[in-house]
């Protein structure tokens, strides 16, 4: 009895071992991917910063002067886009978590799900050859009437390719994942919290603010995170919309804006060669620090509200 | 009886047609204003000022009439609610019109020719995407050959075992790389590859599904930490009362619960890589030709095919942009299949009961 209880035991722990073992490895393994990755980036890069290195035509000035613009549209873009897609966000998540009806709750989820996943690229055509032209006469008017905030002033671009068109076109990326995890969290209300509410005589509006909206906070937070990641590093939309110049400016409805990090990546990378390549890849650095400066201060924010982040 | 009944109405409230026939209002009055505005332009009225007009319009009137009749808690309650319906309707707008764009333009080329052709020798109209369509089923196959246990794995790391300093720094940094640009880990596999094989050989498919599996292991990881968390604690101890080991309680008790939430996890994963166009622009490249082999050789790709059709318009621009569209439109199919198949496994996967 006592040695067969013994044998069980061990049998037991082997298999425990082994795959404790791999899912500790797994663990591991992402934090070897990320080391890799900023490794990688960093030695195929350095070429660039060196003195003597021939950058030729792109970057007169150097490698900093080259990037400051980049660096200056993505986190304008990113932030626009933030900007457009937070309230809407939490308003669709309220609609289909509060306000649809019951019956049709599950397929207006679905139909955000679904959207969820459209491909940047089909964003970047549909945002060139359907937004924009769209837009248009509405910069010309913004332009004509409220010209005299710096944002929209200047000579109005002819085609719509304008940073606010960019933001608009990445808020309208950013917000169905935005939407799809706070509306996730405000199902995940306790019940009896809004019925208690309800109960004393809330009306709905007053029902969400005091159960839903502090129950699904670090949704919020972590929705947003999850869509400035996106924004800061959406390409293919930014490459194919926005005409780029090399300048730092605030103004929306120009053709004259910064482009982004990331789309400047892929529009140049492969024509290059040399040390301009290495150029963009040190910016492809750039970028990868930001977004990990980005979700840094974003964890900040969630690990000081922590007594709503337990899932359980 | 009286005086509990206007205890629970303590003030009047409209009738249910208040709202249809006040917005009705608004936006009949919007269009007039506009329309007379522009009558002397050729262009007719303006759709952005014409929606904005009518909406702000519905909400002052319908929120000052409510605070007369109803008072201020009713009328907050009835601004919020056309607030949050305006944002789910100003939402769905461009999602129609993109659904809408896609299909009408994207039927023009989705004949039999797109899926049977390659695009080598093609110049103008004609050809198709069967090596796009090609290489990006082998890469999504390959990157969720990595991914998917990868991811699965750390999941339960974090959730089972993961604790002390590994785990606390696992979390973040998972986070950490689900906000890692597409772009970047297009950069990281192109350098990986071009340290390991040299320039030449650099760009090859392989390459691609690695980028790949940097963008999809930490949504596999999140999806899957998500479902473990819920399963309740009362299944797990129930099954170590029964004397059933960690490990085996992991793989017959806790997985199977929360398969149906892991396998919608993995589907939406894989829907979003399947769409990453700026990774493989630089790790797998782009072709003209079929080429069946990931591990050599440049290879095409469904959403690079899509830009590269659009940025690259050859004689003829009007063919590059159907086939670009009719790229979009296979891309986005295959999307949907893909969701529906999410939905059909976490149905028949899902525990039965409750």
């Amino acid at each position: 009895m006592t040695t067969m209880a013994n044998r069980g035991k061990s049998q037991i722990r082997l298999g425990d071992f082994i795959f404790s073992k791999l899912a500790t490895f797994a663990g591991a393994s992402i934090l070897v991917t990320l080391a890799a990755v900023a490794f990688f980036l960093f030695i195929q890069a350095l070429p660039a910063l060196s003195p003597d290195a021939e950058l030729g035509a792109q970057a007169p000035d150097g490698p900093l002067a080259y990037v400051a613009p980049y660096v200056f549209g993505t986190l304008y873009g990113a932030v626009i886009a933030l900007l457009i897609a937070t309230p809407l966000a939490i308003g669709i998540a309220l609609y289909i978590s509060h306000y649809a009806p019951r019956r049709f709750a599950q397929t207006l989820g679905y139909i955000i799900d679904l959207l969820a996943a459209i491909p940047s690229v089909v964003y970047g055509l549909w945002g060139i050859l359907v937004l924009a032209p769209f837009l248009n006469p509405t910069y010309l008017w913004l332009n004509q009437n409220l010209g005299w905030i710096p944002l929209f002033e200047g000579q109005v671009s002819a085609t719509g390719r304008t940073m606010l068109t960019v933001g608009i076109v990445l808020a309208i990326m950013i917000l169905p994942i935005m939407a799809a995890i706070i509306r996730e969290v405000f199902l995940q209300t306790p019940k009896l919290h809004e019925e208690a509410a309800l109960a004393l005589g809330a009306t709905r509006w007053e029902m969400i603010r005091m159960a839903v909206i502090p129950f699904g906070r670090p949704g919020i937070i972590s929705a947003m995170m999850l869509g400035l990641g996106r924004a800061l590093g959406e390409t293919m939309a930014v490459a194919m919309v926005l005409s780029p110049a090399s300048i730092i400016s605030f103004a929306l409805l120009t053709s004259q804006n910064s482009n982004t990090i990331a789309a400047n990546i892929a529009l140049d990378f492969p024509e290059s060669g040399g040390d301009y390549r290495s150029l963009l890849i040190g910016t492809g650095l750039m970028l990868f620090v930001i977004t990990m400066v980005v979700n840094m201060i974003a964890r900040y924010i969630i690990s000081r509200r922590a007594e709503f982040s337990g899932a359980n | 009886m009286a005086i509990i009944t206007s205890g629970l109405q303590a003030s009047a409230s409209l009738p249910r047609w208040f709202t249809p026939t006040v917005l009705v209002g608004s936006f009949s009055l919007s269009v007039a204003a506009n329309t007379l505005s522009s009558s002397g332009s050729e262009s007719g009225p303006n759709i952005v000022s014409t929606a904005l007009g009518g909406f702000v319009l519905f909400l002052v009137s319908s929120v000052l009439i409510s605070r007369l009749v109803e008072g201020r808690r009713k009328a907050a309650d009835r601004f919020v609610t056309a607030l949050v319906t305006s944002a789910f309707t100003l939402a769905v707008i461009p999602l129609v019109s993109l659904a809408w764009t896609v299909v009408t333009n994207g039927l023009a080329r989705l004949d039999v020719d797109f899926f049977t052709m390659s695009m080598r020798n093609v110049v103008g109209p004609g050809g198709g995407a069967l090596h796009a369509i090609v290489g990006t089923l082998e890469l999504t196959l390959i990157a969720s050959l990595i991914s998917v246990p990868v991811g699965i794995m750390t999941a339960i790391y974090l959730v089972e075992y993961g604790r002390g300093r590994l785990a606390k720094a696992v979390t973040f940094f998972v986070d950490v790389m689900t906000g890692i640009p597409s772009i970047v880990a297009g950069l990281f596999a192109f350098t990986l590859f071009l340290v390991l094989l040299g320039p030449a050989a650099a760009i090859n498919g392989f390459a691609g599904a690695i980028a790949l599996s940097v963008l999809m292991i930490p949504v596999v990881v999140r999806a899957t930490e998500e479902m473990l968390k819920i399963v309740p604690n009362e299944l797990r101890e129930a099954s170590y009362a029964l004397g059933v080991p960690k490990w085996l309680t992991i793989v017959k008790v806790v997985i199977p619960t929360a398969l149906a939430g892991i396998a919608t996890g993995v589907i939406i994963a894989i829907a979003r890589v399947i769409g990453e166009t700026a990774p493989l622009l630089l790790a797998a490249g782009f072709t003209t030709s079929m080429n069946y082999n990931p591990f050599s050789d440049k290879m095409m790709t469904l959403p690079v095919f899509v830009f590269t059709s659009f940025a690259n318009q050859g004689i003829d621009t009007q063919s590059y942009l159907d086939r670009s569209w009719a790229g979009a439109l296979t891309l986005m199919l295959i999307v949907m299949v893909l969701n529906l198949i999410a939905r059909l496994v976490s149905k028949f996967f899902s525990p039965k009961g409750s």
